[in-house]
């Protein structure tokens, strides 16, 4: 696969290795041209190409029109989003990929048809955020001797356990979700069931294995 | 009418200063406040400090009631974003925007902007009083046909 990434920082230098490591044919594209030559030494010539990406005279050069994939990674929103969009609308690249630095920005590239955009803010804020929900953990009692622990949780609407059947849920060994209480009516949970947003789960835990279901919970959505 | 200008360089600072003139309400919004001089010391220009990409900052200067935008900073990346935000997130009708890079310009033409490109239309009114030819209107200058083959 052709991959072109953009803006060789800490993300793209970083990107470019594993890419070139799982055999792709990369190109790094770099606006300074000192760090441009330090990037060829440590990447290898063949992949660093020192230019500006938004420069279309560049991108002919680049071969942005057989890309599969260009990734723009710089810490500038809007270099970002203009290489994007020349790669979608001049040279037609089917997946192009932006980092976003100002979280209120993912809307935006969104809305201007660059669907798959990264922020790091966003992601670090939605662990930690899922961190705090799923601190909600609750231990509500004991069973077996202490063997067991009975907890209950309530879904927020970042939980990785939505929209899935309980069946195909990556759930800690031994751990059980029995019980469901879906607004006032509660009933038992099977493998068929689809946990919602606002589901209070009671579960049975293994002595140990509670706090693996705090990380279960606490994994990032996607 | 209200407007909104971002870059209070040479082109965003006259603009600010001719429409402030003619009894226009006038926003600008400036990264450096040293560049502000610009504007002299008895406008009626209103300032907003600040990124002009900053959603907070296009609000906090009226982008929702302008009646046009200018993007006007010299990164043609900056304008481009801008002008498409205004476009799309606060609906403003008359957007504008310079963009020095000739097939930049063309190719955000295509996707419905109004980019003005000052090299090409330098250079088309060079051609034309060197080869005596009538001065034509300014839209006629602005796409440098010779610059589109890629």
């Amino acid at each position: 696969m052709y991959i072109i990434l953009m803006g060789g920082g800490n993300v793209g230098t970083q990107l470019a290795k594993r890419f070139i490591a799982q055999k792709h044919e990369v190109l790094l594209l770099e606006k300074d041209s000192t760090h441009a030559r330090k990037l060829a030494a440590l990447l290898g010539e063949q992949h660093v190409v020192h230019g500006d990406g938004c420069d279309i005279r560049i991108q002919k050069a680049a071969g942005f029109n057989r890309a599969e994939v260009v990734v723009a990674v710089t810490g500038e929103d809007e270099d970002n989003l203009i290489a994007c969009q020349l790669a979608k609308s001049i040279w037609k690249v089917k997946r192009v990929v932006a980092r976003v630095n100002d979280p209120s920005h993912e809307q935006v590239f969104r809305d201007l048809g660059i669907d798959d955009c990264v922020s790091a803010t966003s992601i670090i804020f939605n662990l930690l955020d899922q961190q705090v929900s799923s601190d909600l953990v609750i231990p509500v009692g004991a069973l077996h001797k202490g063997g067991m622990e009975v907890v209950e949780s309530t879904l927020s609407g970042l939980s990785p356990l939505l929209g899935v059947k309980v069946r195909d849920l990556a759930l800690p060994p031994g751990t059980f979700l029995v019980y469901l209480l879906r607004g006032t009516a509660g009933g038992p949970i099977d493998g068929e069931t689809v946990l919602q947003e606002g589901d209070m789960v009671v579960a049975l835990v293994p002595l140990g294995e509670a706090e693996n279901l705090r990380q279960v919970l606490a994994t990032a959505p996607r | 009418m209200r407007l909104v200008i971002l870059g209070c360089g040479r082109a965003g600072s006259s603009l600010a200063l001719q429409m402030a003139a003619r009894g226009h309400n006038v926003t600008i919004i400036e990264r450096n406040p040293d560049v502000l001089r610009r504007l002299g010391s008895h406008t009626h220009v209103n300032v907003v400090l600040g990124n002009g990409l900053d959603l907070d900052v296009l609000e906090q200067a009226g982008a929702a009631e302008a009646d046009a935008f200018f993007a006007l900073t010299r990164g043609d990346n900056t304008n481009l974003m801008a002008a498409q935000i205004v476009q799309r997130n606060f609906g403003v009708k008359k957007v504008a925007l310079k963009a020095a890079d000739p097939l930049r310009a063309d190719a955000f033409r295509r996707l419905g902007l109004f980019v003005i490109n000052a090299s090409a239309i330098i250079a088309g009114m060079c051609r034309d009083w060197v080869l005596d030819e009538p001065i034509r209107p300014t839209g006629e200058y602005n796409i440098l046909v010779e610059e589109m083959e890629l």
